[in-house]
């Protein structure tokens, strides 16, 4: 079991090196430097000045020195001026170079600066990550549990008027992307026009505020409540819920067909039983794959939500980094997106053992 | 020991399980099957009662019927099934739950797809305590334990705790005789127990069966397709035949006496290893099952028998007559009276056997080793499997040589290796002085492909279910580059339908409108659209009915008969090989252990795993004497073979060579008179004092 980890941290390291330069390499390409260098110079540099500004802020030369310069494993640029004055990667204009290390990356902690928020990466984005954490796991909680209760009821009676109901439910709200449900959902719970809202209003039963919900999440980035958390919670689930329980109810009504849940009845356990102890175990191994891979496409499904709701997290951050350009930022971004990707697939490796005995980890 | 003691006073003289007139039917959206009729039978204490019939034949319907447990489209129309004076029909769920796996307790066909793959051997085990008669967790486990130990597996604390993968087929099947076992029911319903094992391995689960009915005094129902191992098990019979119970009696009186045209044929169209083939054809049942809703009127069996009598066999529904010499013996048969039941069968033209030509296969030294990984991911030490260990033989035109031996012996590599889907590891295949050992089947040309074909065992999986069978016959001839032209190819793909004898509108039919013996007439039609010389038919009957396995077989052995086709026959069937082969080889763990004519292999000397393997087919035959020898153990893992002779920890004959020489030497092939090979260490001496296994007790 240790070993199967070790080996594969590193084929993830391998995983995670690759990746990163791929986006490393997509983001440093040449047009995009050029802008970059009208935005941080000036819009109506000419062309020898862009080329200049380049080459003295570091990003000129071969694209693996660059990396490994991001990576911590080249040493920083440095680049003195007619004015004998020093500028480097590892260290602000005015202070000493020499003092200075010789190697600021990743490795050393350095993320970069971010050139949209003018703050360093590790700052904006851990708060940021933090922020989309918590929004996470408050659709992890709602959404694992609802979804493989779901399915189950529906898996256990194949045909019956349980599974039809529920199977009708879960198609259709994994048929109705993030971008309509949500903003369904704020027309219908988060508006003093529309909705239930103004009826409730009426009825005095929401008093003292206006809605049922609050439409924009901006006060949960500093205290959750049911009342600002609720509609971006449950716009991510309602998707995913739809979709795990179909994959629940595919993996249980064959479970259900199995012989071994024949013999069982046939020992007989009544049928409760049969379900929980019998079948669960063997129909939770495919879905749990599928919820696994929910982390990264969580990380993804956040971009829509938190623009939607403005809640200014993972996303949120993603999304401006792009649209600004902010290189750093956006590297910093995919080295997280990899991270998360990657560990969830070895957890859900793992998990497999201890649900499906026949698998054997070396 | 707390066995619930029934709720109502029952009398042990009264019948155990009373089924009368009996009918369940499923429901579809567009009709009602009626999957079983009128079907009544009773099993007395200690009673073994065997239920045999062709697949399809509602045996498997009665047993879950017992069970109540036909699915949501099956009902019980009609009838009772009363067990120890009760009536099971009506019975409410909750009371049907107490007497599942307490009273009535059921061993199935599959014993890995019958155990839970996520719950440890223990737990699945002492849940049936623990359900019926709230014993503590401990107790349960205590009790599992000495059940398991009961069965006679090794190890029981090892096995209680281990996972059913990690268990051999025969092992699991003994868990779950054990899991049936732990309530001391009163009734054992067994469907096909022994049908996914081997012959030595069944013949051990046979023998415990019967000893722990003994013990406990358990009755029995005994579902089989299988005669020889009904006459093991069980006192009574039971025949079925499309949805109703043909004849039933005792074992010994429906065996010998048989009143039932179908029962008869049934016996006509097998094999018995101690038969001769020439005195005693096998003689197939003509035409075909009929599906569930497509019955005759009148007699089910009436257009497949040859005593049918137009105007009375399909006039009206034939009841049971007793038949009044017997014990409890019936029959569902007009003209039970009328036959002459000791008339032999009509003669069959005496077909004469082909000329054996010259060589057109010869291996020599063959080896095909594979290495495995230990590790699951790629890791650990390499292991090399000797699947094929020195394997010599030559097979000449129009011969057929059979391949005899249980699962994991090496027969399929043998095959693989000789069509080019794998290639050897060293030695050589000559094919026509050609020299294939080497050139896997893509660089193979056309006509050496389509000279060495094969039959496949499962003729259900083989055929393309999306293109009809003549497409998929054209699609051979087209592969094989035969004929020039499209019109061409149709017409030679007619006249093959005509060659395995179906109609030739059936080159229109898609697969799933065959029957499993049409099916496997395809395959072999398909088999020999290039004119092959050399087929390797790979268990081509196993998966079929015995009344078609005799008809199948025939088509072969015709085919071969006219094109001077070489046969390969890998079989595990010992009566069948005995039945149509010249020659017969027989492996264990990649070894020949014994080669030579039919005759010779049959009779003694043995090799002693030969002899093991004989006594262990049960025979359909109340005349033959058997000798029981029950090989202990399972056959050991070609990863970790044991040191010297492969058969060493199982070999009964292992005192009688002297020193240690079976466990440190692989034996050499002794050739004994008429060129009849044993690898084996015992000396001549010995191997001439051998009895034979079979004997025909005299009349």
């Amino acid at each position: 079991m240790g070993l199967f980890v070790l080996r594969r941290l590193g084929v993830m390291l391998l995983t995670a090196i690759a990746l990163t330069f791929v986006v490393f390499y997509l983001t440093n390409l040449q047009p995009n430097l050029e802008k970059l260098a009208r935005t941080e110079g000036s819009v109506r540099m000419t062309e020898e000045a862009v080329q200049d500004w380049i080459a003295q802020n570091g990003h000129s030369g071969s694209v693996f020195m660059r990396y490994g310069q991001w990576l911590g494993v080249v040493p920083g640029w440095t680049y003195t001026d007619e004015k004998g004055q020093m500028r480097g990667r590892c260290f602000e204009i005015g202070q000493d170079a020499a003092a200075a290390p010789n190697y600021c990356g990743l490795l050393q902690g350095n993320w970069g600066y971010s050139t949209f928020f003018k703050t360093p990466v590790m700052d904006s984005l851990g708060e940021k990550l933090a922020a989309t954490g918590w929004l996470m796991l408050a659709v992890m909680l709602v959404m694992v549990p609802t979804s493989l209760l779901l399915g189950v009821l529906s898996g256990m009676r194949e045909g019956s008027a349980t599974d039809r109901t529920l199977s009708t439910f879960s198609i259709a709200s994994t048929a109705t992307p993030e971008y309509v449900s949500g903003v369904v959902l704020v027309a219908l719970f988060a508006t003093a026009a529309t909705g239930l809202s103004p009826i409730l209003a009426e009825y005095g039963l929401i008093e003292p505020k206006k809605t049922l919900f609050l439409a924009s999440a901006t006060s949960a980035m500093d205290d959750i409540t049911f009342w600002n958390f609720a509609l971006p919670v449950m716009t991510i689930a309602l998707y995913g819920i739809g979709y795990i329980a179909r994959m629940t109810r595919a993996s249980m009504t064959e479970v259900m067909t199995q012989q071994y849940i024949r013999t069982a009845r046939l020992k007989g356990v009544p049928f409760q039983t049969v379900v929980m102890r019998h079948a669960l175990r063997n129909a939770l191994i495919a879905p749990f794959t599928v919820i696994m891979l929910q982390f990264p496409w969580l990380l993804n499904g956040v971009v829509i939500v938190e623009s939607l709701f403005n809640y200014k997290g993972f996303g949120w951050t993603l999304v401006q980094a792009a649209s600004n350009n902010d290189i750093p930022l956006l590297l910093a971004c995919s080295v997280v997106a990899v991270v998360v990707v990657l560990l969830t697939q070895l957890i859900s490796d793992i998990g497999y053992v201890f649900l499906n005995p026949r698998i054997r980890l070396a | 020991m707390t066995a619930v003691a029934p709720d109502t006073a029952w009398d042990p003289s009264q019948p155990i399980l009373e089924i009368e007139h009996l009918s369940i039917s499923f429901f579809t959206r567009l009709r009602e099957i009626p999957a079983v009729m009128d079907f009544s039978c009773t099993v007395m204490a200690g009673e073994a009662m065997g239920l045999v019939g062709e697949s399809g034949c509602g045996k498997s319907t009665v047993a879950l019927g017992v069970m109540r447990e036909l699915g949501k489209n099956g009902r019980i129309v009609a009838g009772s099934i009363k067990f120890k004076g009760r009536d099971l029909a009506k019975m409410s769920d909750e009371e049907l739950r107490h007497i599942r796996g307490s009273e009535i307790a059921m061993i199935y066909q599959e014993p890995m797809a019958s155990l839970n793959p996520a719950m440890k051997v223990g737990a699945q085990l002492a849940e049936v305590p623990m359900l019926h008669s709230g014993m503590s967790k401990d107790a349960a486990w205590k009790l599992a334990r000495e059940i398991v130990a009961d069965v006679r597996l090794p190890d029981p604390d090892r096995i209680i705790n281990a996972y059913p993968h990690q268990l051999s087929g025969g092992q699991q099947q003994r868990i779950v005789i054990a899991m049936a076992l732990m309530a001391k029911p009163a009734l054992l319903i067994l469907d096909e127990p022994t049908t996914a094992l081997d012959v030595t391995v069944e013949a051990g689960i046979v023998d415990l069966v019967k000893e722990l009915g003994k013990k406990y005094g358990t009755s029995m129902l005994f579902i089989s397709h299988n005669l020889g191992l009904v006459m093991d098990v069980c006192d009574r019979i039971c025949v079925m035949y499309s949805g109703e119970a043909v004849e039933t009696g005792n074992v010994v009186e429906v065996f010998d006496e048989m009143r039932h045209p179908y029962t008869q044929a049934l016996f006509r169209s097998i094999p018995l290893p101690g038969a001769d083939k020439n005195a005693r054809p096998l003689i197939s049942i003509p035409g075909n099952f009929p599906l569930p809703h497509e019955r005759p009127p009148g007699c089910n069996f009436g257009p497949r028998c040859d005593y049918f009598q137009k105007g009375r066999c399909d006039a009206a529904e034939v009841p049971m007559y007793p038949v009044p010499v017997g014990d409890r013996h019936a029959t569902r048969c007009f003209r039970w009276e009328e036959i002459d039941w000791n008339a032999p069968p009509a003669k069959r033209e005496v077909k004469q056997k082909a000329e054996i030509g010259r060589v057109v296969l010869k291996m020599e030294d063959l080896r095909k080793y594979y290495s495995v990984s230990g590790g699951a991911f790629g890791g650990g030490a390499k292991k090399v499997v000797k699947a094929n260990e020195t394997l010599s033989f030559e097979a000449r035109e129009g011969e057929t040589l059979a391949i005899v031996g249980e699962s994991g012996c090496g027969k399929s590599t043998f095959a693989k290796v000789l069509m080019g889907l794998e290639t050897a590891t060293s030695g050589s295949i000559m094919l026509f002085d050609e020299n294939v050992q080497s050139t896997p089947i893509q660089k193979r040309n056309t006509d050496t492909v389509s000279q060495v074909q094969m039959v496949f065992q499962n003729p259900f999986d083989t055929l393309n279910p999306s293109m009809n069978v003549g497409r998929q016959i054209i699609r051979a001839l087209e592969i094989f580059k035969h004929g020039k032209s499209d019109e061409e190819r149709h017409l030679r793909m007619l006249e093959l339908l005509d060659l395995v004898k179906l109609p030739r509108a059936f080159a229109e039919r898609m697969p799933r409108q065959l029957s499993g013996g049409q099916k496997q007439r395809v395959g072999i039609a398909r088999a020999f659209a290039g004119g092959a010389k050399v087929v390797v038919a790979d268990e081509p009957v196993s998966a079929l009915d015995v009344s078609v396995q005799a008809a199948v077989t025939d088509l072969l052995m015709d085919i071969q008969r006219e094109n001077k086709t070489t046969l390969l026959f890998i079989s595990h069937d010992l009566s069948i090989v005995r039945y149509l082969s010249d020659r017969v080889m027989v492996m264990y763990l990649g070894h020949v252990v014994e080669m030579g004519t039919t005759d010779q292999v049959f009779a003694p000397p043995y090799h002693p795993y030969t002899e093991a393997l004989l006594s262990a087919v049960p025979i359909a035959d109340t005349k033959v004497i058997r000798k029981r020898i029950v090989l202990e153990g399972d056959i050991p893992s070609a990863m970790n073979p044991p040191p010297g002779c492969p058969f060493q920890t199982r070999c009964r004959w292992k005192s009688q060579v002297p020193g240690n020489l079976c466990e440190t030497e692989v034996p050499p092939v002794q050739v004994l008179e008429g060129g009849h090979q044993v690898k084996c260490h015992l000396s001549r001496e010995v191997l001439a004092q051998m009895e034979p296994v079979i004997k025909v007790a005299a009349e």
